[in-house]
């Protein structure tokens, strides 16, 4: 009896579960059959209508989308910003992840505190000051602008994450290296980058996802020559309707490069996210 | 490589202290060249900044003349700003509770199944798209089109599967043959053992249900019976008369027909594809044959989502898609570290599933869900994007909320950076607690 009822009780969980994600899948599979639709197909119906009929799904919209200058240049724009963005993140932030865990110098402390306390502060704040310097420097409107803006707000949590699990290192391994006269160079390139691979691999996955997706910065650091692709598409959101063939496939484009990454590298990414809360 | 080992290994016994303080002096640079291109990054493009905020908050819009607090009380007068205000506090009371209990909800059960990882990776999947994507994903869905919006398509086939479509919104009852009553519905009187004609019109003939046959004409009715045919009394291509049923004309299948003696309805029915019904087993006397109103009614045509009234609701479920994943997944993982042995003993005690969960999965995890939680009202506070994109042009200003209004104000046509550095300080100072549980949680995790 028992066990009917908990088979029964199973049951209904998977049913449960089977429900949600289809709620989940829904909304993506209805972009992706969008995107392969003709803006006429789009104005006369729904997605779903081409389940009926498979024939009006083609890839025009993605060719038409390919010969778009202004899009392939937002695309390759992303790219310009989040390989630079989240390379110079994990550099600068490994160095001073390393001296903020085991050297020495003046205030380390106070000054590793003011870090975890700047995790929270929110992008918005930084805006208009910025604009204003980088508008000084000769920044503005430009891809390097847009790169250190998302660097210097990435290194918060980049530092506290990296200092955390440098820390973690046995200090007999750093000592016995020191022993061996490595200068701290040495002892940062050969011992510290290998044994923190891991952390390294989350926080490089997560700031790129985090480059990648971002529009806020960008909408007011790029200019039209320099803008990613999310800003590219956001332009075009108004009139919503009748852009559908351009919006569903540059949507759909410019979420499958971080859906791959976030396939290919899941662990790293989700122990980036757990290590990253409270962020 | 053995010559600097050679060296440095000779060097400190050789001499005494200065060298050691040399050395030290030495390493003390090196650390401060390790720390220096990150402390610079973060002193002038977020330190520096805050300050600088802080400081603008103060002046006016051009950033001239000092006005004090001006800026903040204009933020709690200014009807855009106290919307945003208001709309943030919805976000933030509404979405971290409900994330944090479905993510609970979802990761205790998903420990049932055999496909938990595969079930996982989905629903976390939405983390790694752009808010950017969603909102054109969630644009698409919420279309208020129920033959475009998958939503509305949904709630007006649940609707209609329930309530019933109505079949002729535009018909209307030929006048002086058929009375209308004052809810819309037609009614005409007839005795039973006899027939009954109700002529419609306003229906195009392009508008007739596929299958609508020619309409039945002249059938007798036994006793007790009463029948009819409901039938649109127009003859294509002209001809035909008025209030009679002509050889050209089509009848109205589908079209609900009532029977009423005394004010009760005592039998209904539904026309056949040719227009005709019948009631039989009546009792002799008069009836009302009556077409209720809800074969008129104007079709369902769904929820506005996007309207003013719903858009911030309709936003967030937009971000439960997102992060519903997250909440589960960091769930989850407390889960898996509760001590086992106190379950069991529990199942051994007889305790049934839900007061398992009541009692001690959900107290033991509490430590878990605060940081969720905690980690959720930050980013709830922050949302720009979604709002930003979802939110249709017309409707941005009910659906408004801090991050976007600082940006409507400081950047987007507003150009007020004195009000707009204010809405700035505000969000920050909304994350001061969340700052100084950070720092505390850090110093405690030191000692």
């Amino acid at each position: 009896m028992n066990a009917i009822r908990r088979g029964l009780g199973n049951g209904l969980v998977q049913a449960f579960l089977v429900v949600i994600g289809l709620v989940w899948l829904t909304p993506l599979a209805g972009l992706f059959l969008s995107s392969l639709r003709s803006a006429q197909d789009s104005a006369k119906g729904g997605w779903w209508t081409a389940l009926a009929g498979p024939g009006q799904l083609s890839f025009d919209n993605y060719s038409a989308l390919l010969k778009n200058a202004g899009m392939t240049q937002a695309f390759w724009n992303t790219v310009l910003i989040s390989v630079p963005a989240t390379t110079l993140v994990v550099v600068i932030a490994a160095l001073a992840g390393y001296a903020f865990a085991w050297l020495d110098f003046p205030l380390r402390e106070p000054l590793f505190l003011l870090v975890v306390a700047l995790l929270v502060v929110p992008v918005q704040i930084g805006l208009l000051p910025v604009a204003k310097l980088f508008g000084q420097l000769g920044l503005f409107g430009t891809i390097p602008g847009v790169v250190l803006f998302h660097v210097a707000y990435g290194l918060p949590f980049a530092v506290f994450l990296l200092r955390n699990y440098f820390a973690e290192i046995p200090k007999e391994m750093l000592e016995a290296a020191r022993m061996d006269g490595g200068s701290e160079w040495r002892i940062f390139t050969r011992l510290v980058l290998p044994v923190g691979r891991p952390a390294i691999a989350s926080l490089a996955i997560f700031q790129f996802l985090w480059v990648w997706n971002d529009m806020l910065v960008a909408l007011l650091f790029a200019d039209s020559s320099s803008q990613p692709l999310t800003v590219q598409l956001q332009s075009q959101i108004r009139q919503f309707g009748s852009n559908i063939d351009v919006l569903a496939p540059g949507a759909f484009l410019s979420l499958i490069v971080p859906v791959a990454v976030f396939f290919a590298f899941q662990r790293h990414f989700v122990q980036g996210v757990m290590a990253g809360s409270v962020k | 490589m053995t010559a600097t080992l050679v060296k440095e290994q000779a060097g400190p016994r050789a001499a005494g202290a200065a060298p050691v303080r040399r050395r030290r002096r030495r390493a003390r640079l090196a650390a401060l060249l390790f720390v220096f291109p990150a402390l610079l990054l973060l002193g002038a493009l977020v330190v520096y900044p805050v300050l600088f905020s802080v400081g603008r908050s103060f002046f006016d819009a051009s950033g001239t003349r000092f006005v004090g607090g001006d800026n903040y009380t204009e933020m709690f007068r200014d009807p855009a700003t106290l919307k945003a205000i208001r709309n943030t506090t919805v976000w933030v009371v509404v979405a971290p509770a409900l994330l944090t209990g479905l993510g609970l909800i979802l990761a205790v059960l998903v420990e049932k199944v055999r496909w938990a990882t595969a079930f996982k990776l989905l629903l976390f999947m939405p983390m790694a798209v752009s808010f950017l994507a969603a909102g054109i994903i969630f644009r698409l869905a919420y279309d208020e089109d129920p033959d475009k919006g998958v939503l509305n398509a949904a709630v007006v086939s649940v609707h209609d599967a329930f309530k019933g479509t109505s079949t002729y919104p535009t018909a209307r009852g030929r006048t002086g043959l058929l009375t209308q009553e004052r809810d819309g519905s037609y009614r005409t009187t007839a005795a039973a053992g006899g027939t009954v004609t109700l002529p419609m019109v306003g229906v195009l003939p392009g508008d007739l249900p596929r299958g609508a046959a020619p309409a039945a004409a002249g059938t007798k009715a036994a006793p007790g019976e009463l029948r009819g045919v409901v039938y649109l009394d127009f003859t294509p291509g002209g001809g035909g008369k008025q209030g009679e049923v002509d050889p050209e004309e089509s009848g109205l299948p589908g079209m609900r027909v009532q029977a009423q003696h005394d004010g009760k309805t005592v039998a209904s029915t539904t026309t056949a594809a040719d227009g005709s019904f019948r009631f039989s087993g009546l009792g002799t006397g008069s009836y009302t044959v009556r077409l209720p109103a809800s074969n008129f009614a104007p079709p369902y045509q769904g929820v506005s989502w996007l309207g003013p009234a719903l858009v911030t609701p309709a936003i967030i479920g937009a971000y439960l898609w997102i992060w519903t994943g997250f909440a589960m997944v960091l769930i989850g993982a407390g889960l898996a570290t509760l001590p086992r042995e106190t379950l069991e003993a529990a199942r051994m005690d007889g305790a049934n599933e839900w007061q398992i969960f009541r009692r001690i999965t959900v107290p033991l995890l509490a430590p878990v869900l605060t940081v969720v939680f905690v980690t959720l009202v930050i980013n709830v506070m922050k949302v720009f994007d979604l709002v930003y994109i979802i939110a249709p042009g017309p409707v941005q200003e009910d659906a408004t909320v801090l991050a976007t209004q600082m940006w409507l104000v400081s950047f987007g046509g507003g150009n007020n950076q004195g009000l707009g550095s204010a809405l700035g300080v505000l969000l920050l100072l909304l994350v001061v607690p969340a700052m100084v549980f950070n720092v505390r949680r850090f110093r405690r995790s030191q000692r």
